[in-house]
């Protein structure tokens, strides 16, 4: 099979520069209505609940989802789809514990909450680096991601895509804020669905919509394995340890959480949790098919031929059942997808560094409207520097371990404060600095020393710490620090609070 | 009827509120963790019973995966219809007590 793959071509351009145009036309309208921090941050609380369900979708689903675990499925087979369900599996976790609570105690960002009855400035300061932490380690998996992908997509030099993506996200976040963040991730996130939908219907039609027909087609082309539990699942501590991450992570993502500030209330934020898990959960369900139909039809050799990693097995399938144009329409959502996320991730980096450490740090949060709004944007435009400069510093280096990395800081650093900030009345300021401290680094050096960092990136023989996902270990240390410490300083006043708070976290009266 | 914040806060009916709404998230994050850890452990321990096959083609393993997903998220639908018809409702009658 002969690929326009990997050559700028007609349909991908076209595409492309409608999904540019479009965009920063809406960003041009949303930054005539972003004066105020709140517009700023938080879409000035204007964002529905099903809007938001389209944007947290959009926030959350990666290239590397999309692009990875269709190329996973395709060469690995059933293995793909049980890593596909470990994605869905923190939406409904995030209902039951924290989005109403964090919703109604907060102002912009997670901090807010942990902070609300405890010691301001060590809390935001130990919180922001916790998340700035979270966002830099994801920021660059996703910018490695980018710079390979649209290499790979387009055949632009990977330094040329890592400029371009900073500088059109940096255009959206910097202008627009969260309203042009908001219709990024939105406009992607129906792409992202649409495109996958059409994928999978158009592949499924060569099976006669019969999806046992096709599991028939690969059983005969690859031998029945491929339809097998092989072998990801082999130490059962290691793989409890990456669903609690997994799970649990996601509770612990400041660019997830501060989407909660973009509605109106904790009831449209119910409402964007139960569209949002609608929408992933859907996208995991149909993903492993549009893998499976690539490798029925296009056959591995090809998929490999192209990128070992399977990578390219979605845009390579639309290429053959739809032509070139179809291609281009899949190489465009997936630039689109890795848009909208490192946008997410930008803003919620600003208003970690601007928010959280300048004007409630620094300043004491004393700090006039004008003033922060030009911080946010400052601090916007040095994360987004910083996000192309460590993509370039990190060309060609294995970042697989970063997505773990990520969503085991998130679990062991910001989840157990927040958790316990919102359910147990005898926390304190030590327990929750401490929580996040203890949390961060042991799941960081942990996971520097696993199989995954030590063995596979240092090649080293052996690994220090035995377990590839570290979350068990440091997320549990996290817990026992923040009650130790807890309960050696007891404090009177966080607990009073803890009594008046109430009304505003199962209420809402007085949220923001 | 009008009562202070504190009073409403110290009030049987809030506290049973408080109570009755982690009572609800508990259980049904319980629930989800036998449900995903059900599937992985079954993907370590059971490999030869997902591998038997439900159809002509199509495994356990496949009909395990993809019920994984939609279990979960009917959980959430169950939070959302439990919030909606009896916490909201609670909500507002404790706001309408409110000064």
């Amino acid at each position: 099979m002969q690929t326009s793959l990997g050559q700028v071509n007609a349909s991908s351009v076209f595409f492309f520069l409608v999904f540019i145009t479009l965009t920063l036309f809406i960003t041009y309208w949303a930054a005539k209505r972003t004066k105020t921090t709140s517009q700023y941050y938080a879409a000035g609380r204007s964002i529905t609940g099903f809007q938001n369900g389209l944007a947290l979708s959009g926030d959350y689903m990666s290239a590397a989802s999309f692009l990875g675990i269709a190329g996973m499925v395709s060469l690995k087979g059933y293995d793909g789809m049980i890593y596909a369900t470990g994605w869905l599996v923190g939406w409904p976790a995030l209902m039951f514990l924290l989005a109403e609570p964090v919703r109604n105690l907060g102002k912009y960002t997670f901090a807010d909450v942990v902070a609300y009855r405890l010691k301001q400035k060590p809390i935001r300061l130990a919180a922001a680096i916790g998340g700035i932490l979270v966002l830099l380690t994801y920021t660059i998996g996703q910018m490695v991601g980018a710079g390979n992908l649209i290499k790979l997509m387009f055949g632009l030099p990977y330094e040329v895509a890592e400029l371009f993506v900073g500088a059109v996200m940096l255009m959206y976040v910097l202008f627009g804020g969260m309203i042009a963040t908001t219709w990024v991730q939105i406009i992607k996130a129906v792409l992202l669905l649409g495109g996958v939908t059409a994928l999978m219907l158009i592949g499924l039609s060569h099976f006669s919509f019969n999806p046992g027909e096709l599991y028939g087609a690969i059983q005969t082309k690859y031998t029945v394995t491929m339809l097998n539990p092989g072998g990801l699942v082999t130490n059962p501590i290691d793989a409890f340890s990456l669903g609690l991450a997994l799970m649990l992570g996601l509770l612990g993502l400041p660019h997830i959480l501060m989407r909660f500030y973009t509605v109106p209330d904790a009831k449209a934020a119910r409402k964007s949790v139960i569209w949002a898990t609608t929408f992933i959960g859907y996208f995991y369900c149909i993903i492993p098919i549009v893998g499976f139909t690539a490798a029925a039809l296009l056959g591995q050799d090809i998929i490999k031929k192209i990128d070992a990693g399977g990578n390219m097995a979605a845009p390579l399938l639309a290429e053959f059942i739809g032509g070139t144009p179809f291609m281009g329409f899949i190489a465009a959502v997936a630039f689109a997808t890795i848009l909208a996320v490192v946008a997410g991730l930008t803003l919620a980096a600003a208003s970690a560094m601007a928010h959280d450490l300048f004007v409630n740090v620094f300043k004491g949060g004393h700090a006039d409207e004008k003033e922060q709004v030009k911080v946010a944007r400052i601090s916007t435009i040095i994360f987004g520097v910083a996000a192309i400069l460590l993509g370039i510093a990190f060309k060609g280096q294995n970042v697989a371990y970063m997505v773990g990395l990520t969503f085991s800081i998130a679990c062991s650093g910001n989840f157990p404060a927040l958790l316990l900030s919102i359910i147990w009345k005898r926390f304190t300021t030590q327990g929750a600095v401490w929580a996040i401290v203890v949390g961060s680094v042991s799941a960081t050096l942990c996971i520097i020393l696993s199989p995954t960092v030590w063995v596979d990136v240092f090649k080293n023989p052996q690994p220090i710490f035995p377990l590839r996902n570290p979350a068990v270990v440091s997320m549990t240390l996290a817990f026992i620090v923040a009650i130790v410490f807890s309960l050696l300083t007891p404090d009177k006043e966080a607990e009073a609070k803890f009594e008046e708070e109430k009304i505003r976290m199962y209420l809402g009266v007085g949220a923001e | 009827m009008s009562k202070s914040a504190s009073e409403i806060v110290q009030s049987e009916r809030f506290k049973a509120l408080v109570k009755k709404r982690w009572q609800v998230s508990i259980i049904l994050t319980i629930l989800l963790f036998v449900i995903y850890y059900g599937f992985i452990f079954t993907v370590a321990y059971g490999k030869t019973f997902l591998s038997e096959k439900i159809g002509v083609y199509t495994n356990y393993g496949i009909v395990f995966g993809v019920m994984t997903i939609i279990l979960s998220w009917a959980l959430t639908v169950v939070y959302v219809l439990w919030a909606n018809n009896i916490y909201d409702k609670e909500v507002d009658e404790l706001k309408k007590e409110l000064k």
